[in-house]
């Protein structure tokens, strides 16, 4: 899978028990550590380097080595280890850690510091330089909330790909190729669902049936893979509410 | 992994949070807005042949006490069966484990929309008295509302004006509303679901009374009454020039102290409907030229015709043959 990370290898962990990403990034077990850092970095590797690339103005380059040098560094110095949840939210932490190393950071010293043969992260930039050609001009004045939208696209990026997967092994693919023609592809939602069931071979009923099923079970994913990424459930609640588009009155 | 354009995200983000209708006889339509404690969705009810709202709890919100406040709020509107209270259908707990209740689907607007279409003054007070009647309604059976504001009230195609958004109401303890309770089981005897109990400070920042905004736990109906001042103050806005006593009923209603404001809704209405009907108000005492001018003012077709006939006669008078 493109997404995979070296670090710990694909990822099969999830979902994780409540808290795993940032407890396991701090334990002492160092399977553990590299098993969390690895669903950290699959989920916040594109939304670093988006971020570097166009908040920053690097160039791919750059934004490559800066993106690798800042997982490096986040596990080097055990930087999670610092991330205090009931000061902010871990997105919120990750993106000024990442705006404190770009400013701080000579690329050839941090280079020499980390050794200059430290294992590279195995991240499909390429993917991302695609990605990024297809996004409007973010706005430079917002950098929380372009961060924000990009970490949202990554986890529901790695949601449906989950997924995916979990209908594929059961047997409920075509549960999934609903949820795609419905909420993914452009223009599924002005077909009825007479004109899908007759697409498909199925009955109307089946169509509402099997989407409904295909929501939930999205909707489970999102929640279970969120979860996973916030320390506690404060944090959990208020990164729902952002993902969900969820405003507050 | 795919590419999600933000369109495909916005997408997903409905779908995360649409309501899991199964095990319901109700089909999801598609949303209709967003509250800070839950969504509100069209939903299709083939049993009946109709269509209804469907309220349900945000995903991200599924702690117990918003729950709790949820149900209580369909408890709530459930008993306070009232021409301008918008009737409950049906409550339960969805298959993702989230309350909701299913309500009357209006079809209207809002009435912070609804009041750019309304020009005369007379009109915008009787939405306003129609209001007053939902409250005075609800206050009579123990129920605070706690956020009254322009947002939450809905004036549908053919006039009808709804008082919705029941989740931040408060049950009053039987003292706290006099002998105006009528009798049956009280929901006062019901316990409160945290958060809209004592000591939490909710509601809406320009409506809100400054106790409830002092999150003060001894809310009585003169905290609605201070919001229903705030609403006139709205209603009035851009309206023709604002006679004094309607501003002083305003300026009653929203006393800072609560001991200064009018001591219940039907009192506040009262003074509003005599002032819609040329009568004296008890907010704004009158010097005699004025309750002259206004009486006046009440008569003039009368004695214009009056006056028009002492003319005429005058000029027979004055002109009749020698």
């Amino acid at each position: 899978m493109p997404d995979d990370t070296s670090i710990g290898g694909a990822r099969q962990q999830f979902p994780l028990t409540r808290f795993s990403v940032i407890e396991g990034a701090r334990s002492e077990h160092a399977g553990e550590r590299q098993r969390a850092l690895d669903v950290l970095i699959s989920v916040y590797w594109k939304p670093v380097y988006k971020y570097i690339r166009l908040h920053w103005n690097k160039d791919n380059e750059t934004a490559k080595d800066l993106t690798q040098d800042f997982f490096a560094w986040l596990i080097e110095k055990r930087l999670l280890d610092r991330f205090d949840p009931g000061k902010a939210r871990l997105r919120t932490y990750l993106r000024v850690c990442v705006d404190g190393l770009v400013m701080n950071t000579d690329k050839a010293a941090q280079r020499q510091k980390r050794g200059g043969d430290a294992e590279l992260l195995s991240l499909d930039f390429e993917s991302a330089e695609g990605e990024l050609a297809q996004l409007p001009i973010p706005s430079q004045d917002n950098p929380e909330e372009s961060f924000a939208r990009e970490f949202a696209r990554s986890l529901f990026g790695l949601a449906v790909e989950r997924l995916r997967k979990e209908c594929e092994e059961r047997g409920k693919l075509l549960h999934f190729q609903l949820l795609e023609l419905y909420d993914i592809e452009e223009g599924g939602k002005e077909l009825t669902y007479d004109e899908v069931a007759r697409q498909f071979g199925i009955k109307t009923t089946d169509v509402t049936n099997y989407l409904s099923f295909s929501r939930k079970e999205f909707r489970r994913i999102v929640l279970e893979e969120l979860q996973a990424m916030t320390a506690n459930e404060e944090e959990f609640r208020r990164e729902a509410r952002t993902l969900l588009g969820v405003r507050l009155a | 992994m795919r590419w999600l354009k933000d369109s495909a995200l916005e997408r997903l983000r409905e779908a995360a949070d649409a309501p899991d209708l199964e095990g319901t006889r109700y089909r999801l339509v598609g949303k209709l807005g967003q509250g800070g404690m839950g969504g509100v969705f069209r939903v299709e009810d083939p049993m009946l042949g109709r269509d209804v709202a469907l309220k349900v709890m945000n995903t991200a919100d599924g702690r117990e006490e918003v729950a709790a406040r949820l149900l209580q709020e369909a408890r709530v509107i459930a008993r306070l069966e009232h021409p301008g209270i918008i009737p409950v259908h049906d409550a339960g707990i969805l298959a993702d484990g989230r309350p909701y209740y299913t309500m009357k689907l209006v079809q209207g607007k809002r009435l912070d929309e609804h009041i750019q279409d309304v020009t005369g003054l007379s009109d915008r007070l009787r939405i306003f008295l129609r209001i007053c009647d939902a409250v005075a309604f609800a206050h009579a059976h123990g129920v605070l509302h706690r956020d009254l504001k322009p947002e939450n009230v809905m004036v549908g195609p053919f006039g009808e004006v709804l008082v919705m958004d029941w989740g931040l109401s408060k049950l009053l303890n039987k003292a706290g509303f006099g002998a105006s309770q009528p009798p049956g089981p009280s929901l006062a005897d019901k316990t409160l679901p945290p958060g809209t109990g004592s000591g939490n400070v909710l509601g809406t920042p320009g409506y809100m009374s400054p106790e409830q905004a002092s999150g003060d736990g001894m809310l009585d109906p003169r905290a609605d009454i201070y919001s229903l001042g705030a609403m006139l103050e709205c209603l009035l806005g851009g309206a023709e020039p604002v006679p004094r006593p309607l501003s002083a009923i305003r300026k009653k209603a929203m006393a800072q102290e609560r001991e200064g404001r009018y001591s219940s809704v039907p009192e506040l209405a009262a003074d509003v409907a005599h002032l819609v009907d040329g009568l004296p108000v008890t907010a704004y005492p009158e010097s005699p030229f004025m309750r002259a001018w206004r009486w006046i003012a009440r008569n003039r077709t009368w004695i214009l015709l009056l006056l028009a006939y002492m003319i005429t006669r005058a000029v027979l008078i004055f002109f009749r043959p020698r």
